[in-house]
């Protein structure tokens, strides 16, 4: 049973005791129900062994804490950028923006690609989606969303949808038809609903389940179809800002990343959460899986990208420079996951070796902090959505 | 507490606006929340662990396998890059 309690500023009788209180909204199996703060105190107790209180507890959390980091520093025997000394250091990188995407009026905050490796959905602070044909630059079709910062969009598996959500506290999903003329708005299906804002989708393997983030701290699954709950995820403590599916086709875990400085991995059946790492020093702005999925890389706002071995159960890999001192947004690794492609608050791309832990190319071209970097399914080209209002693809 | 509403800190809309939305981590729910990260805490001492060096020898041979098929790695021919600008054509 995973339940998390908000305090929420509602007032009214409680569905236990039926008394008039200030009432506190949790969730029990992924229902929820309204209990005063009294009641959800005595349903605590009677979960409780023998012997057991809020101390005990707490000297048994830490104690279990000191003996995870144990167990960890037993295994970390070698660091991987020495492991990866005797292999060859990168040569010089040419990168440059061999297509610009104008055409939002405001601020891109995400983006993704489509997996024919060509088409691209954008969204914006001015609450507007546009589907783009990359290798053209033509847009493809646009859609106005009723609320404005878009802060999640995604391209549906088949291609034939796109996902969008942020301020409303909703996912909504838009059908694309071949008809230009049509009205994207009025075919739309809201899937998702949460109670804060909603800070990432992404389709599962199908067109048919959609795993939302959001600012309320909890993560979700849901049925495209039929718009139902099937799962949430409750652990982190303040808002989750980023989430990345594991690439195994029978994959399923999942990767969040939030405010609360933490990373975890969840399992999408159970919605249990297996394994949490807590090293940066500030929010974790994204989180994106290394192709294998034995790892993920993660970018925060203090100014480091890091690597986590998810076997290893601990951070391989820090991804800092002295003279970088704006968060990382934006996260992406190339095809083979030797490079890792970061998007700053500077404006500037940085271009890392995974392995060797060094910089190997700075890209500069975008006049405002760059809010998403991906790579092309096929990893030819990588896009980067900026505050400067357009995209750019690099290759 | 709520410690870091991620738009507040940003400045990034209206006060009023946060004012309806905000939600906080009960502090005083002590028990139950203790129970809940005493349980976590089990879950995640109890998983299997391998070394780094281990790890390490994986990643890179991943990387290693795959380099050739990564085209923003080894280069692609423009001819080959949709992206990359073909040589001009002349008109004859």
């Amino acid at each position: 049973m995973c339940d998390q309690t908000f305090l929420a500023i509602t007032f009214g009788p409680c569905d236990n005791c039926s008394q008039n209180k200030p009432l506190m909204n949790i969730y029990l199996k992924n229902e929820p129900i309204n209990y005063c703060s009294l009641c959800v105190e005595l349903m605590a107790c009677q979960g409780l062994a023998k012997g057991e209180t809020t101390n005990t507890l707490k000297a048994e959390s830490e104690s279990l804490k000191a003996k995870l980091e144990e167990e960890r520093a037993k295994l970390h025997d070698v660091e991987l950028h020495q492991v990866a000394e005797k292999i060859d250091a990168l040569g010089q990188f040419v990168m440059k923006t061999r297509r610009t995407l104008k055409g939002h009026g405001n601020k891109v905050l995400c983006m993704d690609w489509c997996r024919d490796k060509r088409r691209i959905v954008s969204s914006s602070q001015d609450g507007k989606v546009i589907v783009w044909d990359a290798y053209t630059t033509n847009k493809e079709h646009a859609v106005t969303m009723p609320c404005t910062w878009v802060m999640a969009c995604a391209y549906a598996p088949s291609g034939c949808a796109v996902a969008c959500g942020g301020l409303d506290n909703k996912c909504s999903v838009y059908p694309l038809s071949l008809d230009k003329n049509e009205n994207l708005a009025a075919k739309k299906k809201s899937v998702a609903m949460h109670t804060n804002y909603l800070s990432s989708c992404s389709f599962t393997n199908s067109d048919m389940q959609i795993l939302t983030s959001s600012g309320d701290g909890t993560c979700a699954l849901w049925d495209v179809e039929s718009g139902q709950l099937l799962q949430s995820f409750h652990g982190h403590s303040a808002d989750v800002l980023s989430l990345d599916l594991a690439p195994s086709e029978t994959g399923n875990t999942f990767v969040s990343g939030g405010c609360d400085k933490k990373a975890n991995v969840w399992d999408m059946r159970s919605g249990q959460n297996v394994q949490s790492f807590e090293t940066h020093e500030s929010d974790i702005n994204n989180v994106k899986y290394y192709p294998s999925g034995d790892a993920f890389a993660t970018g925060s706002d203090d100014a480091t990208c890091r690597l986590y071995d998810l076997r290893a159960d601990r951070e391989v890999a820090i991804y800092s420079k002295d003279s970088i001192i704006f968060g990382a947004s934006s996260v992406d690794f190339s095809l083979s996951g030797r490079l890792l492609f970061a998007g700053y608050n500077d404006y500037t791309i940085n271009v890392w070796d995974v392995l060797k832990g060094t910089r190997v190319a700075i890209l500069f071209g975008h006049e405002n902090r760059v809010s998403t970097v991906r790579v092309s399914p096929d990893g030819t080209a990588f896009c980067s959505g900026s505050w400067d209002n357009t995209l750019r693809i690099w290759a | 507490m709520w410690n870091s509403f991620k738009f507040v800190k940003e400045g990034w809309i209206d006060s009023y606006m946060v004012s309806k939305m905000s939600s906080k981590m009960v502090g005083s729910n002590n028990l139950a929340h203790a129970k809940r990260m005493v349980q976590q805490l089990r879950v995640e001492a109890s998983i299997e662990r391998i070394k780094v060096s281990k790890a390490s020898a994986d990643l890179m041979r991943y990387c290693g396998e795959n380099a050739k098929y990564d085209p923003l790695l080894m280069g692609i021919p423009a001819s080959e890059n949709p992206f990359k600008d073909k040589k001009p054509c002349t008109i004859l």
